[in-house]
């Protein structure tokens, strides 16, 4: 076995955009050419977008997004970007920069949240833009008559992206939470009242899947029935540089981009699929310095000896790599 | 060339089955050193492949069709539990459905047709005439469940692996020529605990790797590898579940009958994202050919007696090749003169 397969790139066009929240943007993704083929319910995509950073000089961002659209409608995809507060470029990219009629990259569906379809029933948490990934599931449970719960956490002001459409269409199975109104979601409770075997679903901010992993771990819910998707979408912080073993190539990594970004820039191909800290695919070894590990995927002993350069910075000032 | 498939052949009792010019020509010779190495050797399956190669098409349809669609009505007859699929994997059967369909008409479309509107599907299969509308999704709109519906118009085996954690279960299939594994057998395990009695791989690291590599594949990018083994007899069913009938087979090769009896049976695999499941499927396609056809050609004749000496024993013993393993490599050395 040698390298990953190259990962093969599509380009889209853009047909429509919407805002759906106060900071929400929706992007309608039609094929340039070709078709779109069909994706599996909580598929994302990486989006390349190309630009300039504040300095004016060329950058590109790579951000995953979960597709939000009917799984087996193969004439677009649909995403949602929120405009982070903090943002590294990217949300705010897609947000003032991008245009109908603008053409993106992006990375043929992948999947790393799917749901288990050997489940009972299916308990949907969603907090804010966290909804996207279960806009996908939602049309495939209703068509296998699956049983779920789609419990939808959002502050009014901000978020609450189709939450009045996804109410008309679910009824009695969607439950919603405005922070902004009051509503909190009573996490233990919600947990208590699931029958045995119900798989649950987290997609949301940090503090979110906590609290559910918390209480359940709290009431005795097994672990092995809880899924969770973050994309911690990488975060800023102190420049560093690394050196490359085998070309003895030295890369400088500025405050605000990621390891990964910065290798990409240096036209290396390092295989990856959430660029988030959860796949595993970017894995890289390190052969001198210490790292600061901010992903989910390293057991410790990886940690020794390995980095995931999607998100994890140097603790040094340097890192020499195995590349 | 490809010509229509015609002819019936067997695979047990008075074993018909032969190959033809053409057929040894595009034989996949696993081969490509002398030394045997060990590796898992996946490669892109970029199509269309080279002309006529069993590269050359997502489903390489070639002259043992009828025969190996017939023998595997039998073997379903026989023991029914060959193919299953559980319950959750039905989407995924439908994904290898459509992929088969689009396939098959798309690259054969003297022999396969179809035609779409909407959900209402129209299949034609004239190898087999098969001529049936169904609405796609919905399973009790096909004769027959559709992982049987689809595997028995396929030459191979086949398997759809569900994704999940990080790893894959073997959670449907229809198994009728392994090289010796039994699909009832491996039903819900994970991937290494499948893999669990190949020998000196686990030490090498190399399911870690091939796990990693696999749960990371991508939609429309099939992959594909070689394996092989040896079969006494061009016998398809060498299952676990019909080891008595077969086992005995090893003990009748003589140095007389080396040549018709041991057959090189390789198995392309070829492993493909299923795009609404995101399950993984694999066609485990099975080519035997008999001593006597591949030592007509002097490399691959010179090649197998080098790799067959220097064979390591463990993988000699996992292969179940002990008993006549020394008289095959006797008999190949008269091929292999400048050693």
């Amino acid at each position: 076995m040698t390298a990953n397969t190259p990962s093969h790139h599509l380009m889209v066009r853009v047909s429509d955009m919407k805002l759906v929240a106060p900071t929400i943007k929706e992007f309608t993704l039609v094929a340039v050419d070709g078709a779109l083929s069909p994706f599996s319910p909580g598929s994302h995509v990486v989006v390349t977008m190309s630009g300039t950073d504040a300095n004016g000089k060329a950058k590109k961002w790579k951000n995953a997004y979960s597709l939000l659209s009917d799984p087996s409608n193969t004439e677009a995809y649909k995403i949602a970007v929120r405009l982070q507060e903090v943002s590294r470029g990217g949300s705010e990219f897609m947000h003032s920069q991008v245009q109908i009629g603008d053409v993106l990259e992006i990375t043929p569906p992948a999947n790393l949240f799917a749901p288990l379809w050997r489940a009972k029933k299916h308990l949907l948490i969603a907090g804010g833009v966290g909804i996207t990934p279960f806009m996908s599931y939602l049309p495939e449970m209703q068509r296998q008559g699956a049983n779920f719960e789609l419990h939808y956490c959002y502050r009014g002001k901000q978020t609450g992206a189709y939450a009045d459409q996804l109410q008309q269409q679910l009824g009695d199975a969607c439950v919603r939470y405005d922070a902004d109104a009051g509503n909190r979601c009573d996490l233990t409770a919600l947990l208590k009242q699931q029958p045995r075997g119900t798989h649950i679903y987290i997609c949301g901010p940090e503090l979110l899947i906590e609290g559910v992993r918390q209480n359940a771990a709290q009431i005795g819910y097994p672990a092995s029935l809880i899924h969770f998707e973050e994309f911690a979408a990488p975060q800023p912080g102190e420049p560093f540089s690394v050196t490359l073993k085998r070309s003895g190539q030295t890369i400088d990594i500025g405050a605000e981009e990621s390891l990964l970004e910065a290798l990409e820039a240096a036209d290396l191909e390092i295989p990856n699929m959430c660029r988030g800290g959860v796949c595993g695919q970017c894995q890289t070894k390190v052969l001198e310095g210490d790292v600061e590990h901010r992903d989910n995927y390293l057991g410790a002993a990886e940690k020794a000896d390995c980095i995931m350069p999607c998100v994890s910075r140097a603790k040094s000032k340097t890192l020499v790599l195995d590349l | 060339m490809r010509v229509t498939p015609t002819k019936l052949e067997t695979f047990r009792d008075d074993f018909t089955y032969t190959n033809s010019e053409f057929a040894i020509q595009r034989f996949p010779f696993p081969f490509p050193e002398d030394q045997y190495n060990y590796t898992v050797n996946i490669e892109p399956h970029a199509l269309p492949g080279e002309p006529d190669s069993v590269y050359e098409h997502l489903f390489d349809v070639d002259e043992h069709y009828l025969s190996e669609m017939h023998e595997r009505g039998l073997v379903l007859a026989e023991s029914p539990k060959r193919c299953l699929a559980m319950p959750h994997m039905d989407l995924a059967c439908w994904d290898l459905i459509e992929r088969a369909m689009n396939a098959l008409s798309a690259d054969y479309p003297d022999w396969f047709k179809l035609s779409k509107e909407g959900d209402q599907w129209h299949w034609q299969n004239t190898l087999l005439d098969i001529d049936d509308t169904f609405t796609f999704g919905d399973s009790s709109t096909l004769p027959m469940p559709p992982m049987e519906y689809i595997g028995r118009q396929v030459q191979g085996d086949l398997a759809l692996m569900d994704q999940r954690d990080g790893d894959l279960f073997m959670d449907a299939g229809i198994v009728t020529c392994p090289a010796d594994w039994s699909l009832a057998f491996d039903a819900g395990m994970s991937f290494s605990e499948w893999h669990g009695p190949v020998p000196m791989a686990h030490e090498l690291g190399i399911f870690e790797r091939a796990l990693k590599y696999l749960t990371a594949m991508q939609v429309n990018r099939p992959v594909r590898r070689l394996n092989w083994t040896l079969t006494v007899n061009a016998r398809m069913d060498t299952s676990p579940e019909e080891y008595p009938h077969w086992g005995n087979d090893r003990a009748s090769v003589t140095p007389d009958n080396v040549g018709e009896k041991v057959y090189l049976r390789v198995e392309l695999q070829v492993i493909d994202r299923m795009p609404r499941s995101n399950a993984l499927s694999i066609n485990i396609r099975t080519y035997m050919a008999s001593m006597n056809d591949l030592c007509a050609n002097p490399d691959w004749a010179r090649r197998l007696h080098r790799v067959m000496k220097d064979l390591p024993a463990p993988l000699i013993e996992y292969k179940g090749l002990t008993r006549y393993h020394p008289m095959l490599v006797e008999w190949l050395s008269q091929f292999d003169r400048e050693q």
